[in-house]
């Protein structure tokens, strides 16, 4: 579904990302491990469009990022959760999902879309009035994924969906994760809480200074010795 | 000074809160478009003049008044958003100052453009709707449409903001600009309806002091400089704050100049301008940071 | 002291030559090009009087009250009281640096900047000519007025000169002189160096111990003295003063154009301004009266062609030049030496270029 093929980003003179390589199929979940700084919110920004790619190229169902809009991009399929949650707070939870339906293939199906994301997360039809920035850190964590859901994607790409948020919220917030992935949305998930993302995803990614360090199913990485040195302090 | 708390005095002040109907839609449209792309037309009152002036060669060419004025607002959303294609997308990097300095050349060019095509003399539209008298007072129709057309003006934005997409986007962007391209929006895009609104306000405000002022290329600068203030008390960006602060600062001059001579009305709207900001500089109600 | 380089003083001297130059060149008609020279001078040292705010991004739309304040003070106390210029100019001048603190001072202190900065400015300017207007009975309301002719115009006294134009240069060359020194000192001086750092980051400058608020209302106060007097000077010299002439916003924002187009960070950045846009308003006037075609299309308006083209010119400087003639010209110049410092000798061999 959604492959990588050596893909450079840079801010500025400041070069983020080295020939990253990667591939997400249909119905997986993978994940993208590493600490801060090594470029994971680079590599979903440079996904959804937010920054331009110097260099390498990448596909989704075979057609080629780079050349769109980065408005565009959403109509391809691909939903971005951002890192932060990045909810407008001044706008109702229901107005901050109406955003996500913008694209016009989804707001043609706009009543539909509500009623199915309502359905899935029924906390967020019972604060539908309430402005999003009063919220509770992990409401806003499900309204941002709703609002992601609302255009009806393929793939959804979440950037540190707990960061912020304590231990409790934590696994509430993963457990959404799971539901979504239940549902058949294919995830790609960015995440520094190592136990926890990699008890959700298929495979996973490790992520160093901006070059993909290593790479295997989420059991080949919990048991390697990169991931248990750096982050497990083993 | 010529005060008493008298009948005339009531007048005053009823003419001032008509008065500001009209202010605050000439606000809203100047914190629409600040609001939304950060940027302060400082020619929004030369916009409004050469609305006037479209409305006016329409009219005199034979349009009905209500056709010419939907021509107007044609004419000045138009020339909004061609305003911010040509002058300030190119600039919208630069720091802000840049930016209402470009619209201060807009100002300089319209201004001219216009002496040089209309010339000096003040033209009036000739439209006499007379007057309501109650209770001693003489209130101008025209004073009272424009307070009602001004009214609906800002409700019909408000539905537009809060019903249509476009609008909620519009709404979205001045919350988070950056992630706006993850929902499909074209920021650019965006910005130019906005121009295109905050103008088609500009229009509407100028068809409705057609009818009660006469024309002239300089007029901006009667107005100009007020509604300015008036958005700045309000909090620049902040439509409702916006539309406190005209009635504010209209009393002042409703009162002021019924009192003195109509500058002080005016000036002393100025030094409640200043003083009101350095107590709270943000605008009378927290603005949109 | 402030170093004078040899090419500074030849053009100096060549300034202090020029009216003899004029007188040669142009006999017979060297009121005219004197008046040019004046007017260029004079508003040069209006233009560096705001630029010394300008270039630490404290943009003002307001010094149209500074120089109004400083003209009007000037006249009606000759005309009313009788006070000659020489007390009635300072008075203007403190009147001016007073207000100046009075709207600087809590904007510093709250730290309004940028447009909301240049807005606060504005509705002082605004205020300002209201009040002029206002006070129609003393200043003759939106008709201007005129100060008092002091028997044949030429009087120490009155301090007018308007009919002796080489005098006049000569007053105005000093008064122009002066503005540069008064900028220089500025540039040399701590004061530059904190206010260069306040306009890049206040609070990193207010940590190492600059007091912003202070050194900006001091370049406040100089800023809005050097207006005044440039105003009441103006009045001095045009013998004819209105609101809408030496007040208001049109002045503010000519002031603002003439900077921005000149170059605003560089020294003689404002008087190339000064240059460009009285020679463009003098150009555009002959060409008026020499085009049959232009006159009858214009008629009365034919004056606002050019304030079309300054709007036309400003919209375009600030797209493509915001640094201004001068501050374009220096910067490419730097470049090109900067350039040339870096290539390497002759002999040696050109370094390969990095794979793409």
């Amino acid at each position: 579904m959604l492959s990588l093929t050596n893909v450079d980003a840079a801010y500025g003179s400041f070069q983020a990302l080295f020939g990253v390589s990667m591939r997400v199929e249909a119905g997986e979940a993978v994940a993208v491990i590493g600490a801060n700084g090594a470029g994971k919110t680079t590599l979903l920004r440079v996904i959804s469009g937010l920054l331009p790619a110097s260099g390498g190229d990448m596909t989704m169902d075979g057609v080629s990022l780079r050349t769109i809009a980065p408005h565009r991009i959403v109509a391809t399929g691909i939903a971005h959760v951002p890192e932060s949650r990045r909810l407008f707070p001044q706008l109702s939870v229901e107005a901050n999902l109406k955003m996500g339906a913008y694209m016009p293939a989804a707001r043609a199906r706009y009543a539909e879309r509500l009623d199915y994301v309502y359905g899935l997360f029924p906390r967020l039809k019972e604060r539908r009035g309430q402005l999003a920035g009063t919220m509770s850190g992990g409401e806003q964590q499900m309204c941002a994924i709703g609002r992601a859901l609302m255009s009806g994607p393929k793939l959804v790409l979440l950037d540190e969906p707990s960061m912020g948020l304590a231990p409790v919220v934590v696994a509430q917030v993963f457990e959404l994760v799971r539901r979504i992935r239940a549902e058949g949305y294919t995830v790609l998930i960015v995440e520094q809480n190592v136990q926890q993302v990699l008890k959700v995803a298929d495979r996973a990614y490790l992520l160093e200074v901006g070059r993909i360090k290593t790479a295997g199913t989420s059991a080949e990485l919990l048991a390697s010795d990169d991931v248990r040195r750096a982050y497990m302090g083993l | 000074m010529d005060c008493h708390l008298d009948i005339f005095f009531l007048e005053a002040v009823l003419n001032g809160v008509l008065l500001a109907g009209l202010l605050a839609l000439l606000a809203l449209g100047l914190n629409l478009v600040f609001g939304v792309i950060d940027v302060v037309w400082i020619s929004y009152a030369e916009l409004v003049m050469v609305g006037m002036y479209g409305i006016y060669y329409a009219h005199k060419g034979g349009a009905p008044f209500l056709v010419a004025a939907v021509l107007g607002i044609v004419l000045v959303a138009v020339a909004g958003a061609l305003m911010h294609y040509l002058v300030i997308r190119p600039v919208l990097d630069q720091p802000p100052i840049n930016q209402l300095l470009v619209t201060g050349g807009v100002l300089f060019f319209l201004q001219a453009a216009a002496t040089m095509a209309f010339g000096v003399e003040f033209r009036s539209i000739g439209i006499r709707l007379g007057s309501v008298n109650a209770f001693d007072m003489s209130f101008a129709w025209a004073r009272i449409i424009t307070f009602g057309v001004a009214i609906g003006g800002i409700l019909a934005l408000w539905l537009f903001l809060t019903r249509t997409y476009m609008g909620t986007a519009i709404r979205a962007i001045s919350q988070d600009r950056q992630i706006m391209p993850l929902m499909g929006v074209d920021a650019r895009r965006v910005y130019l309806v906005t121009s295109a609104i905050g103008g088609g306000l500009a229009g509407l405000a100028a068809a409705l002091m057609v009818l009660q002022y006469d024309i002239y290329p300089q007029i901006g600068l009667q107005f100009g400089p007020l509604v300015f203030m008036i958005c700045v008390l309000g909090g620049l960006g902040n439509m409702i704050g916006g539309f406190v602060a005209a009635f504010i600062i209209s009393q002042f001059i409703a009162v002021g100049g019924s009192c003195m001579a109509t500058e002080w009305g005016y000036a002393i709207a100025f030094l409640f301008f200043m003083v009101a900001v350095f107590i709270r500089p943000q605008g009378l109600f927290a603005a949109k940071s | 002291m402030i170093r004078i380089s040899p090419a500074a003083l030849v053009g100096l001297a060549a300034l202090i030559l020029l009216p003899w130059a004029v007188r040669f060149g142009f006999p017979g008609s060297e009121k005219y090009y004197l008046h040019v020279l004046i007017q260029i001078l004079l508003w040069a040292f209006i233009y560096t009087g705001w630029s010394l705010m300008g270039r630490f991004g404290l943009t003002s739309l307001g010094h149209g009250a500074f120089t109004g304040i400083g003209a009007y003070a000037t006249v009606l106390l000759w005309n009313f009281a009788g006070l000659t210029p020489w007390l009635g100019i300072p008075i203007g001048v403190a009147v001016s640096v007073v207000v100046a603190l009075l709207v600087g001072y809590p904007c510093f202190r709250l730290r309004i900047k940028g447009h909301y900065f240049a807005l606060m400015t504005l509705a002082l300017t605004e205020f300002i000519r209201l009040c002029i207007v206002g006070l129609r009975d003393y200043t003759g309301g939106s008709l201007g007025t005129q100060p008092a002719r002091a028997g044949n115009g030429i009087s120490l006294y009155a301090v007018q000169f308007e009919p002796d134009r080489v005098l006049s240069y000569y007053v105005v060359l000093a008064l122009w002189a002066f503005g540069l020194v008064v900028w220089l000192r500025i540039d040399r001086s701590m004061d530059r160096y904190a206010l260069d750092a306040a306009n890049q980051d206040e609070d990193a400058a207010a940590s190492v111990g600059i007091d912003v608020t202070r050194e900006k209302l001091k370049v406040t106060a100089i800023s809005a003295a050097l207006c005044a007097l440039g105003g009441a000077m103006y009045g001095q010299y045009q013998m004819y003063i209105g609101p809408d002439t030496i007040a208001g916003l049109g002045v503010s924002l000519n002031i603002v154009f003439a900077v921005i187009a000149g170059g605003i960070g560089v020294l003689l950045g404002p008087t190339v301004g000064a240059v460009f846009t009285q020679l463009l308003s003098e150009g555009l006037r002959v060409a008026i009266q020499g085009s049959g075609f232009l006159k009858d299309w214009l008629g009365s308006a034919a004056l606002a062609l050019d304030t079309a083209i300054y709007g036309l010119l400003l919209v375009l400087f600030i797209i493509y030049m915001p640094k201004g003639i001068l501050g374009t010209l220096l910067a490419w110049r730097d470049r090109v030496r900067a350039e040339k410092a870096l290539r390497p000798p002759e002999a040696a061999r050109p370094v390969p270029r990095r794979a793409a």
